[in-house]
């Protein structure tokens, strides 16, 4: 096939040449200062895969671009200070009120700074879309298998940024210092302070004293514009990096194999449609801030410790903490003078850390139990990596219950339920509920697989219903076309580990141990069930019976050559699809 | 460059066709439809600008009050005017791209991640110079004076943080309430008589100096008692421990151990839930349930406080009232155990069970 | 009409034939009633004077028919062996009756955790005379006029009337919004129950359920939240049902639950869906481009 020819412009000749062209003056004066044609020359070409789940990341980065734009038009006119001060702006319902510095100036950048709300708004809508394609877009990762060797390093960072994300997204609707976000700040502070041993003095740091005290929102404030953004900035520099060093991963298919990348070039098609979604989603925060209210904090009034609405539930994705925190039955523990909450401590810490910590070591977990130690470019389809799928499904229902649990008033009210009713069948249903859609997944994963074997072997559904001499009626199979095929079968089968063969290059079986049996365990687990794909000579065979019964079923002369009834092609000579 | 069919292991059943045949799109290949897509996204862009204008106009016409179908209508006006202007713009570039940039795939070869044999030997062989050369390994001395004076030197950068917040100490068990301090009605800040009081009435309430006194009176009942009108960070640092309920309900729903606390039917809470702190002032008058908004946590008002549902693990506690010489309702004693939620620290409840025995007692005498 | 099928379709078969002959009389008075009102009495204040006994009077004919089911004959409540029963309303006042009947919460349908309000079954002068019999039964919260619940018949000062909107917030969001949202909006109770909405609840029944305290609700009695006071929490609810709704859709005013809804369904939906279109194959054409290569 044809290189397009734009890959030469950046040649070395450009600076003696003749006459140059503008374009050509201008990156030879770079160039002869900054060196980067090198550099450029590789990379302007670079070749990224289209797919519509690989530009899932792609949201998460350009609502953090509108987050930084946003963020600093809000910086202009938000105080963080807990100075009381008396509110004498345009909302009616507040004036003459004492309170925050900070909400007062949220106040006035909603009512009284033309755009201000719409800006906040686009900043809470951003965030918001920020932190939900981050965790789409791990999902996609995840559940494709791209976080395997040589990635396992940009998975971890990408963990850490979304927990970093739901931080930083935290710390930032806690600032208008509104009814809502200081109801959320005294449920952090609950949080904390049940921390053990060192609990009260965290909280006690935190807040400059007791709660509420007059320090946190400045503090929260250096956190959220300075902190957060430059640990998420600097992880997301890393991030990009690995990726351009690693190449994008890409579906199998025909010509696509491990040791290329197949797409389009960076410059021009790559950057146009990257730079348009950039405008895309810029837009959609823009349409979202202008056409809906998001956290109207007028309604909800300063921030008053003894005051508190129903509804009050943190943003999405802190709904799963507060889920927990909701369905977590009142155990208290009493020793020696010292108080033990595991009401708080299980939602508030253990959960979240573990939860944390089993994304994060995942990769390194699986790549322990196959024992792979090679690179993986090529994705595996969910179905062909059916344990890790139903994991992550499973996962997700977990996730989905909890959220239920930390809006389960606003679901009472709305679908007419019984709260308690609410609580009492999801305490349960977190048990039950992940590991039969962990099951079910599995078999769904292994049937799905045992199609597309049975596709391979024996041709696809056409739809056709065909009637025999005998009057026995049959569907019509026919064989899928080869890309189809080939991108079937573009997949590794899948070894169980035996001990008993595991010897290194000197011929020394591996040691035996606990270590070893959970692994041939987890292994026997994870992927004794699956179907592996057919063998050449099964293949073989089952095209030979597949012709044969073709011939049978059709009577036609000649066997379907497999584009026949597909619709797009046309075939002479068959009458079949006009009727 | 494209054809990788070669490194294929053998026993794929299935050989790599390859990339398969490019086909062209109908702008590359009809002059109409070419001109037309230019058209189409040269038209993108010009609405872009209309939008964009729109917006400025919007920007400078619109006044802040107004409305537009009960919405604001400048924040309806800016946002779909630059949303559809930023969206325009995306759409153009990305249609420009898919009708009339090249479209041909191209493949690109892609290298191991690691570096190669000789440039990581290379490497190592320089760490281990470098190791060498500093004689890290051969100058234990220097090296374990160094890792301790790297170590000590963190201490001062955690100690600069000492001043963060003062200590906690006993803080967290006192609160504004003692013996004769009144209990004012939120927001309004009046005294509160036991006949002003119904069955299953609810007050959300504070100890006086927590609201502005209404009127000269009331600040005078204050300063005699040697109370003090709080402002600022005092004031909402006690808002969040000493903040109370007051119910009334008939004797018969009310446990004799409770009826203690209380005056005729008439009980007073904490309003801080012992889970994690929210205020709680959802109450059911007739099954006398106080529901936590925040976690559901429910507790039994008729029974000290009991915990009937949710995820606090403790009673909401209880400060005894009584009517003082005036004829309004007061604090007997401060609250007898900490308000609020759980921490390391805080005793276990019978500890706190045992001062309470303790006050009942010296009162009866 | 309609009250009467209803209510006939929900009494138990055996007490069917006892109370068809109330049915057939109270047909008969609400024809009368009617006839009264269209042809003898055309004027309210006609009605105004009907005597506080004749108000009765027919209050207690309509109790008789519709109530004493459940409150008994002469309001003193009644309990069934299974626990069912209707309160006591002796002492209870004209106020809560004008509240639960003019919300359609009495006549109760389906014994529950709570009444509903639904359409109101009685017309304004039943509820009146209703009121009227029970306020007799003894003394009880009486049925506030406009000058208790409307703030603008307190004679405030333009000045003194925002301030008192401002108060009412303050008093709504301490005393209200913890089971009826910052919105009025309505919220959960344990067990099934709930904080209904107050955006469509009239000033007047607004008054009455703080007075009164409906099944659940708590009392906010006069001595503890002045009528002014009262009537500067609904002061409130009014003005933040007629600010418009300054950042576009409301979303239900149900806070961050619908707000993660929307940004689900809305933004990534929306977002996924123009990546779909990026990434997605333009349509190909069959002819094919004699000169390959000349696109840059």
């Amino acid at each position: 096939m044809s290189t397009a020819p734009v890959a030469n412009t950046n040649g070395k000749q450009a600076t003696s040449a003749g006459k140059p062209s503008k374009g050509t003056r201008v990156v030879g004066w770079a160039d002869e200062r900054l060196g980067l044609a090198t550099a450029a020359k590789k990379n302007l070409r670079k070749v990224f895969p289209d797919h519509w789940s690989f530009m899932l990341g792609e949201i998460a980065l350009w609502s953090f671009v509108v987050l930084l734009l946003t963020g600093v038009f809000l910086t202009l006119w938000f105080r963080p200070s807990m100075a009381e001060v008396e509110y004498m702006g345009t909302y009616e319902q507040l004036r003459g009120l004492h309170m925050s510095e900070a909400f007062v100036s949220t106040m006035n950048i909603s009512f009284d700074v033309r755009g201000g709300l719409l800006m906040r708004q686009m900043h809470h809508w951003a965030a918001m879309l920020f932190i939900a394609s981050m965790l789409v877009h791990m999902m996609r990762v995840f559940l494709t298998g791209a976080f395997r060797k040589p990635r396992e390093v940009n998975w971890v960072i990408g963990g850490v940024l979304i927990l970093l994300g739901i931080l930083e997204g935290f710390s930032g609707y806690s600032l208008p210092d509104d009814l809502l976000s200081g109801t959320g700040m005294r449920i952090a502070q609950g949080l904390v302070q049940a921390t053990p041993v060192l609990g009260t003095y965290m909280s006690f740091f935190m807040f400059g004293g007791e709660f509420p005290g007059d320090a946190v929102i400045s503090r929260l404030y250096m956190v959220h514009i300075l902190l957060l953004p430059a640990l998420i900035l600097a992880l997301i520099a890393a991030h990009m990096l690995l990726l351009v060093y690693h190449k994008h991963t890409q579906w199998p298919g025909p010509g696509r194999t491990e040791e290329n990348v197949v797409g389009y070039p960076m410059l021009p098609v790559y950057m146009a449609k990257a730079g348009g979604f950039f405008f895309i989603v810029f837009g959609f925060s823009a349409f979202m801030g202008g056409l809906m209210t998001i956290n109207p904090v007028w309604k909800y009034g300063p921030y008053d410790p003894t005051k508190v609405t129903a509804g009050s539930q943190p943003d999405w994705y802190m709904g799963i903490a507060e889920g927990t925190l909701r369905i977590m039955p009142g155990i208290e523990s009493h020793f020696l003078g010292v108080t033990l909450s595991w009401n708080i401590l299980i939602p508030g810490m253990i959960a979240p850390i573990a939860l944390l910590a089993t994304v994060l070591a995942w990769p390194f977990l699986e790549a322990w139990v196959t024992g792979d130690k090679r690179e993986h470019h090529l994705l595996q389809r969910p179905r062909n990596a059916p344990t890790r799928t139903a994991f992550l499904v499973a996962m997700m229902s977990l996730y989905g219950l909890l959220w239920i649990g930390g809006g389960n008033d606003v679901l009472a009210v709305l679908f007419h339920l019984n709260l308690n009713h609410i609580t009492w069948f999801l305490r349960a249903a977190i048990f039950i509920i992940p590991p039969l859609v962990f099951i079910f997944v599995k078999r769904w994963c292994i049937s799905l697989q045992r199609h597309d074997n049975e596709m391979l072997l024996h041709g696809y559904e056409t739809g056709i219903i065909m009637r025999s001499a005998e009057g026995g009626y049959s569907e019509r199979h026919l064989p899928v076309s080869d890309d189809r095929a080939y991108t079937i079968t573009a997949r590794d089968r899948d070894e169980i580990y035996d001990p008993a063969t595991d010897v290194d290059a000197n011929g020394v079986a591996a040691p035996g141990g606990r270590a070893t049996a959970l692994r041939e365990k987890l292994s026997q687990a994870m992927f004794a069930d699956n179907v592996q794909k057919p063998t050449a000579e099964e293949l073989e065979e089952g095209h030979h019976h597949a012709e044969h019964e073709h011939e049978l079923e059709a009577g036609l002369d000649h066997a379907a050559d497999g584009h026949q009834f597909d619709g797009r092609h046309p075939v002479e000579g068959e009458e079949l699809r006009k009727h | 460059m494209t054809d990788q069919t070669d490194n294929l292991p053998v026993e794929e059943p299935i050989a790599n066709p390859g990339l398969p045949e490019h086909h062209w799109r109908p702008t590359d290949v009809d002059p109409a439809a070419e001109r037309r897509a230019e058209r189409q996204v040269a038209s993108f862009f010009l609405l872009s600008v209309v939008c964009a204008v729109l917006f400025i106009v919007a920007y400078f016409t619109i006044e802040p009050g107004d409305t537009f179908m009960h919405m604001g209508a400048m924040n309806v006006a800016l946002g779909s005017s630059l949303g559809f202007a930023l969206l325009f713009i995306g759409i153009g570039v990305i249609q420009w791209a898919r009708k009339l940039m090249g479209d041909h795939e191209i493949s690109e070869l892609r290298h191991p991640a690691s570096s190669s044999e000789e440039d990581r030997a290379a490497t190592i062989a320089a760490l281990q110079q470098g190791l060498e050369e500093s004689g890290l390994g051969r100058r234990p001395l220097v090296r374990n004076t160094m890792l301790l004076a790297m170590g000590v030197v963190g201490l001062p950068l955690i100690v600069g943080l000492r001043d963060l917040g003062p200590l906690p100490g006993k803080k967290l068990e006192r609160t504004v309430w003692k013996k004769g301090t009144r209990i004012v009605n939120d927001v309004t800040g009046r005294w509160i008589r036991p006949t002003d009081l119904e069955i299953g009435q609810l007050v959300n309430a504070e100890p006086e100096g927590l609201v502005h006194p209404p009127d000269a009176e009331h600040l005078a009942g204050l300063e005699k008692r040697g109370g003090e009108v709080l402002e600022g960070v005092d004031l909402q640092v006690e808002k969040a421990k000493s903040a109370v309920i007051i119910v009334r309900m008939e004797p018969k729903d009310i446990t004799d151990e409770t009826q203690n606390w209380g005056h005729e039917g008439i009980l007073c809470y904490s309003k801080i839930c012992t889970h994690v702190g929210c205020p709680i002032a959802l109450w059911e008058q007739q099954t006398h349930h106080l529901l936590c908004p925040c976690h559901q946590s429910t507790f039994d008002l008729g029974d000290k406080g009991r915990v009937v549902f949710g995820p606090a693990a403790r009673a909401l506690p209880m400060l005894p009232i009584e009517v003082d010489e005036d004829g309004y309702l007061a604090a007997r004693h401060g609250f007898l155990e900490p308000v609020g939620p759980s921490y390391w620290e805080r005793n276990s409840p019978s500890y706190w069970e045992k001062k309470e025995k303790k006050f009942f007692e010296e009162e009866a005498k | 009409m309609r009250f009467l099928n209803r209510s006939a379709g929900r009494l138990s078969r055996h007490r069917r034939s006892r109370v068809a002959g109330l049915l057939v009389m109270l047909l008969g008075l609400l024809f009368m009633g009617g006839l009264y009102q269209v042809v003898l009495s055309p004027s309210n204040a006609d009605t105004q004077t009907k005597s506080d006994e004749e108000l009765i009077k027919e209050g207690r004919e309509l109790f008789l028919v519709g109530c004493a089911f459940c409150h008994g004959q002469n309001g003193e409540g009644i309990k069934s062996a299974d626990g069912q029963y209707g309160p006591s309303l002796v002492g209870v006042g004209g106020a809560a009756v004008n509240f639960q009947v003019s919300t359609g919460r009495m006549p109760m349908q389906n014994p529950g955790q709570q009444a509903p309000a639904k359409e109101p079954v009685y017309s304004e002068d039943e509820i009146d005379a209703l009121s009227a019999y029970v306020a007799s039964l003894g003394p009880g919260p009486e049925v506030p006029t406009a000058a208790e619940y409307d703030i603008d018949k307190y004679g405030l000062s333009a000045d003194e009337r925002r301030d008192a909107v401002v108060r009412g917030g303050q008093l709504f969001l301490t005393n209200c919004t913890a089971c009826h949202n910052f919105d009025g909006s309505g919220g959960a109770m344990p067990w099934g129950k709930y904080a209904p909405s107050l955006r469509s609840t009239s000033e007047k029944n607004l008054y009455q359920a703080m007075l009164t305290g409906p099944q659940q609700m708590p009392v906010f009695s006069d001595e503890v939240m002045l009528p002014q006071d009262k009537a500067s929490i609904i002061a409130y609810l009014e003005s933040i049902k007629e600010e418009p709704s300054h950042g576009g859709f409301g979303l239900g005013g149900l806070g961050p639950v619908s707000e993660g809804m929307f940004a689900w369904l809305f933004g990534i939906g929306g977002l996924v869906g123009f990546a779909y279109w990026i990434a997605a194959h333009t349509t190909r054409s069959t002819k094919t481009k004699s000169s390959e290569g000349t696109q840059a």
